[in-house]
Parts: C-alpha cells; sequence; structure tokens
C-alpha cells in the first residue's frame, strides 16, 4: 500500500516528486519477499531518498513517550534503518526522491540487483517515461490518475490541496495542512518544522517532504 | 475511538489533525469530543500523535494561568500532552469504519493493507489488465471528504446495469451481497468511511460510458470522486491507446503510476 496516484498538481509541480516502490504478488513471488524489500529499501538509502516507508511506518515516526523538553528541540531527521529493519512481512516497500536523477540511479541499481519483486513509479507521466527510458526499461502497465471530481464543492484550495494529498490514504488532514501554511506563514514554525510535522502522519512514509518544502516556501508570499 | 475525559485537558490540538474534522472541544465539559457518527476511525488522532504522559491537573492550571494572562500557548502542534486517545475494540459494523480508513489495518478479504487489491502494480506477475482492456479504480471520499456505504451502493448498483465486471478481491467487492446487481451488506450502508475504491475491468470501447456514469453518479451523492484507469503498455513498453482516449475526452492525465515490469514468478509453486 502507498497510494501515491493521486496527487495534486500539473506535471510541472511532479518535477521534484519521484516515488519508487516494490510490491509482492500473493501466490507468486511473496516467498522471502521480506529479505528483498529490504535489499530494495538499502539500494534506495544509497541513493538520497527524502523518506522511505514499509507499510507500517516512515521515516519520520511519531513518538509515543515524547520527553516534554524535547519541544525545544525536537528532532527532524529521517531514520532510515528503523525503516529498513521494520520490514517484518510481505508488503510495500517505498522510496521517495526529489529529483529526477537520483530515480533513474536508483532504478538503475535496483534493475541490476534483479530482485524478481513488482517495482513502480509514481511521479508524472512524462517523468516515469523518462526514467525508464535511461534505464532500458520497456514499461508494462500503467495507470493513469483522472484527479478528483467535487460536484459539491468540499474541497479547499490548490495550497491545501497540494500539501495533504501528499498522504493519498488521508492521514493529513485538509485543516493540519492549512495550519501549517498559516504557521510558516505568521513565522511560528520553520517550514522543516512544518513538513516533518506532517510526514509524521503518514504511516506509509511516501509523504514528500522536500517537495512540502517548496510549497510552504512558495506558500508563504503567495496571496490565497 | 474515544477520548479519556480524565486525561484530556482540552488543549485542542487533536481538532485540526482529524481528517473528518469529527473533534471539537465542548464548552459544556471543558474537554475534547468525538463526533463519533462522523468518526471513520481512522486513528490519525490516535497513532499519528506524539504522546506526553503529563499530569493533567498540572496541564490544565498551566493553560489556565496563560488564559487569564492572554499568554498565547504555543505547543508542538502534534502532540497530545497526556495521552488522552484510546483506541477502543470494534464490532461490526462499526469495524468497517476502520478497516477502510486505517491504512495499516490489513484486509482480510485481500491479504493486503490499504483500501483496493495490487491492481496494476502487480500486472507483470499477476496478469489483472491485458492489452486493449481497461482497468478502473473509482475512489469515493478522497481526499478528506469521506462516503457512507449507501453512496457507494448508487455507483455499483449503475456499474452493474452497465455489465460491468468487478474486481473479485476488491474488498467492496466482498462486501456485496449480489455482484450482478451491485447491492452491498445492508447493515453497513450507513457507515462512514475515509474512502474505497470500487475496481472494475472493461474494453477500451466503454472508457467514455463509464467515465460519464461515474460523473453523473457523483452529482447525486454528495462527496468527491478520483479516478484510476490503467491498462497494458505494448511490447515496445508504449501505451498510447488509452492515452488518446482520455485526451479526445478531454481528461489531462498529469501524473500516472508506472509499473516497470521487473517482477517475475519466484514462488516454487507458482513458477
Amino acid at each position: 500500500m502507498t497510494n501515491t496516484l493521486h496527487r495534486y498538481g500539473k506535471s510541472e509541480s511532479f518535477r521534484d516528486d519521484f516515488i519508487l516502490f516494490c510490491i509482492p504478488s500473493v501466490g507468486k513471488n511473496d516467498e522471502g519477499a521480506v529479505e528483498k524489500q529490504k535489499a530494495f529499501l538499502r539500494i534506495c538509502a544509497r541513493h538520497d531518498p527524502v523518506n522511505m516507508g514499509n507499510g507500517n511506518r516512515g521515516s519520520f515516526k511519531p513518538e509515543r513517550h515524547l520527553d516534554p523538553r524535547s519541544h525545544w528541540n525536537r528532532d527532524l531527521s529521517p531514520d532510515w534503518e528503523g525503516v529498513i529493519e521494520g520490514v517484518n512481512k510481505p508488503g510495500t516497500a517505498a522510496a521517495v526522491f526529489d529529483s529526477e536523477e537520483k530515480a533513474k540511479a536508483c532504478l538503475q541499481e535496483v534493475v541490476d540487483a534483479d530482485l524478481g519483486l513488482s517495482v513502480n513509479l509514481s511521479t508524472s507521466v512524462s517523468g516515469a517515461k523518462e526514467v525508464a527510458r535511461c534505464c532500458g526499461i520497456g514499461r508494462h502497465s500503467v495507470e493513469y490518475s483522472l484527479g478528483f471530481t467535487d460536484p459539491h464543492d468540499h474541497l479547499p484550495n490548490s495550497q491545501v490541496l497540494e500539501l495533504a494529498t501528499m498522504c493519498g490514504h488521508g492521514m493529513v488532514s485538509f485543516n493540519m495542512a492549512r495550519k501549517m501554511l498559516d504557521m510558516v506563514r505568521e513565522g511560528r514554525r520553520t517550514p522543516d518544522q512544518a513538513v516533518t510535522t506532517l510526514a509524521r502522519f503518514c504511516p506509509c512514509g511516501v509523504y514528500n517532504p522536500a517537495r512540502a518544502r517548496r510549497l510552504l516556501e512558495e506558500a508563504r508570499t503567495k496571496a490565497t | 475511538m474515544l477520548i479519556d475525559t480524565n486525561k484530556c485537558v482540552a488543549c485542542a490540538n487533536c481538532v485540526p489533525v482529524c481528517p473528518m474534522g469529527a473533534i471539537y472541544v465542548d464548552p459544556e465539559i471543558g474537554r475534547a469530543r468525538i463526533n463519533q457518527d462522523e468518526c471513520v476511525e481512522c486513528g490519525t488522532c490516535f497513532r499519528g500523535m506524539s504522546q506526553e504522559h503529563l499530569n493533567p491537573t498540572l496541564v490544565r492550571t498551566v493553560r489556565k494561568l496563560a488564559r487569564v494572562f492572554r499568554f498565547r500557548f504555543e505547543p508542538e502542534p502534534d502532540v497530545c500532552p497526556t495521552a488522552a486517545f484510546v483506541m477502543n475494540e470494534l464490532e461490526m459494523p462499526r469495524l468497517v469504519r476502520q478497516v477502510f480508513s486505517d491504512p495499516v489495518v490489513e484486509h482480510k478479504s485481500t491479504g493486503i493493507k490499504g483500501r483496493g487489491t495490487e491492481e496494476v502494480k502487480t500486472n507483470d506477475v499477476n496478469p489483472r489488465v491485458g492489452v486493449g482492456e481497461v482497468g478502473y479504480t473509482i475512489e469515493f471520499g478522497r481526499p478528506g471528504v469521506g462516503v457512507r456505504f449507501r453512496d457507494i451502493q448508487e455507483m455499483t448498483l449503475e456499474l452493474a446495469r452497465m455489465g460491468v465486471q468487478f474486481e473479485a478481491k476488491n474488498p467492496i467487492s466482498h462486501l456485496m451481497t449480489d455482484k450482478s446487481t451491485g447491492h452491498i451488506r445492508a447493515d453497513i450502508l450507513d457507515e462512514k468511511i475515509l474512502s474505497a475504491i470500487v475496481e472494475i475491468k472493461t474494453t477500451l470501447d466503454q472508457v467514455e460510458a463509464v467515465l460519464g456514469a461515474v460523473e453523473e453518479v457523483n452529482r447525486r451523492i454528495d462527496t468527491v470522486t478520483a479516478v484510476g484507469i490503467s491498462t497494458r503498455c505494448d511490447d515496445s513498453g508504449e501505451e498510447t491507446q488509452l492515452a488518446q482516449v482520455l485526451e479526445d475526452l478531454g481528461y489531462g492525465a498529469e501524473r500516472a503510476k508506472t509499473n516497470m515490469g521487473l517482477g517475475r514468478l519466484t514462488n516454487a509453486e507458482a513458477a
């Protein structure tokens, strides 16, 4: 599970959003998949990802016993090893990259590793074509997002949508995304603090902190 | 989901956290409450917020003092200072809320987490959609709006009338009492969930009719829809047929999920 297809934005907005994930198929190639998923994540970790996830947790994770003193010094760093070692059953393993070059280099190494699991890339249509071409891969299947249909006017503005829909399961609420936008605009939080706060809500580890940081920086001075 | 009123200090950090906007501070009791009819049991408040284990009386006293002096209380926005959320044991029919809303809960019907199936993500080893065929993931309630099964049934009834083929392993298909009519179990129709995906497959020439039906049904039901539409690429890795149909229909497909075709049958039995 990753749910990365329906991120809000135009193709150009996904220039720093490349999600590579591997997934075993039940009864087809799930035997021994745990070690292969770990191998996949280890390859990804070598290519400077901005987030990773194993289906149970991402590299930015809420704490069950937070020390009150940490309010002044909250840890904003990703925990790659915790994600890799946390793979405990066949499922989806994912890594998020903020450039096409990193995604290409990582996919090339994944191809060479020949893990035997299905590997998917979620990004703009043109971005995926280019990455596949550079790695000498003929794409197997493609699923297009047709975006959202909202005839009853439920959805918020594009800034909130872009931030919130990076967790496809909806764990980043519109109100929380709006709150972070406001806190950054008001100078009450830095973009780094705000994106880490949002990323902690995404248990799959596919929230893109780099794209979120760019969106927050852009939104800081943009009229709503 | 429940809030322990002995622990809650009404800091309201959890209010914006809820994807359904189901949490509010009740001024009569001075504590946060959950609107149980709107709560979809997604677990975001319980799992997504970090927890401190501070003394509730101490925190309430500090907050009262800050309020008297009109100090702005500026806590970390994703923290419950007293770990006041309680994830209670759920039974049917309410259990379906959690199964369809909490992404770390596994569907018994599919054996995987999430709201759909493997879709075309494993099409290279588990062929579901072939060349000239079109797979659809029609998702209701996403993003951030939610949906009740009664509204999803509006769609499944319409699709069944069109004679489309429902994906057998999809969780919604699993909850149908009659796949030929699209009827869903009556006991869950009023349950609200964060989102659900209906999966079907047709031939290329039916795309316009299906997408038209989705839009028409969406106008009748009070939620949002997100449609994913998939197909198999040709031997050279190109896909032009479906892309052309979508362009002709005026759909601008900006984003896609691409299966790179690296999967192999490796299970002893499958190989």
